[in-house]
């Protein structure tokens, strides 16, 4: 499995490129909220199927909600719990 | 009340770079066939659906506990204007807060999709022993 390191920064590359934040993505925290920084519901989905395709996983519905997307703490989460057992 | 704005060249973009997953993902079978029936309109009824749909989220109030962007599904009726239909397990959560989607009204304008829906949510029922109407019992 990848280190959480490795995990953020692709994490943050995803979001530089599907996100459309009103911010430079260098600038946020771990914890800092990708809605208020900007990302619309629409381009959540993006950063999911794009998550999807990075990490090999597809998010089950019950991790479909605005919670696990909301900052890159969540996201890493979700991802090494996606990943887990590798 | 829930409103919704998508910009019609970011579905445009989703759809070229995800195509079928990004369709399936948000969209039911009956949509996605409804949308692709008038091609050069494709896009703007996806991104008009996609407003629907987050508008109708909105104006539900339910707690973020997970669901299916397909799990909402925006339907016409005989006279061609849209509904909201919910599908399980939204529809029975939507039940248990007993909150109802009343009205859809969508529009589209050049490179915009926008949707309204107006949503109640029925007060919780009062119990038995507080309705001054409900009947009695006497000790015996």
């Amino acid at each position: 499995m990848p280190s959480a390191d490795a995990i953020n920064n692709d994490i943050r590359a995803i979001l530089r490129e599907h996100a459309r934040l009103a911010v430079e993505v260098e600038t946020l925290a771990d914890d800092a909220d990708l809605y208020q920084a900007g990302m619309t519901s629409h381009a959540s989905v993006n950063l999911m199927l794009a998550l999807e395709d990075k990490f090999e996983v597809e998010f089950p519905e019950r991790m479909l909600r605005r919670r696990a997307f909301e900052n890159i703490a969540a996201i890493r989460t979700a991802i090494i719990e996606l990943t887990a057992g590798r | 009340m829930g409103l919704d704005l998508v910009q019609v060249a970011r579905i445009e973009e989703s759809l070229a770079r995800f195509g079928a997953r990004f369709r399936e993902r948000v969209y039911t079978p009956a949509e996605i066939a409804y949308c692709q029936a008038a091609p050069r309109e494709e896009a703007r009824r996806y991104a008009a659906r996609f407003a629907a749909k987050e508008a109708t989220w909105k104006a539900l109030g339910l707690d973020d506990t997970g669901h299916a962007w397909s799990a909402i599904e925006i339907v016409h009726d005989a006279q061609l204007a849209p509904q909201i239909v919910l599908h399980e397990p939204l529809r029975s959560r939507a039940d248990a807060a007993r909150a109802r989607a009343l009205s859809l009204s969508i529009t589209h304008e050049g490179e915009y999709a926008a949707a309204v829906v107006l949503a109640a949510r029925a007060a919780p029922e009062a119990p038995r022993d507080a309705d001054p109407t409900a009947p009695r019992h006497s000790p015996a």
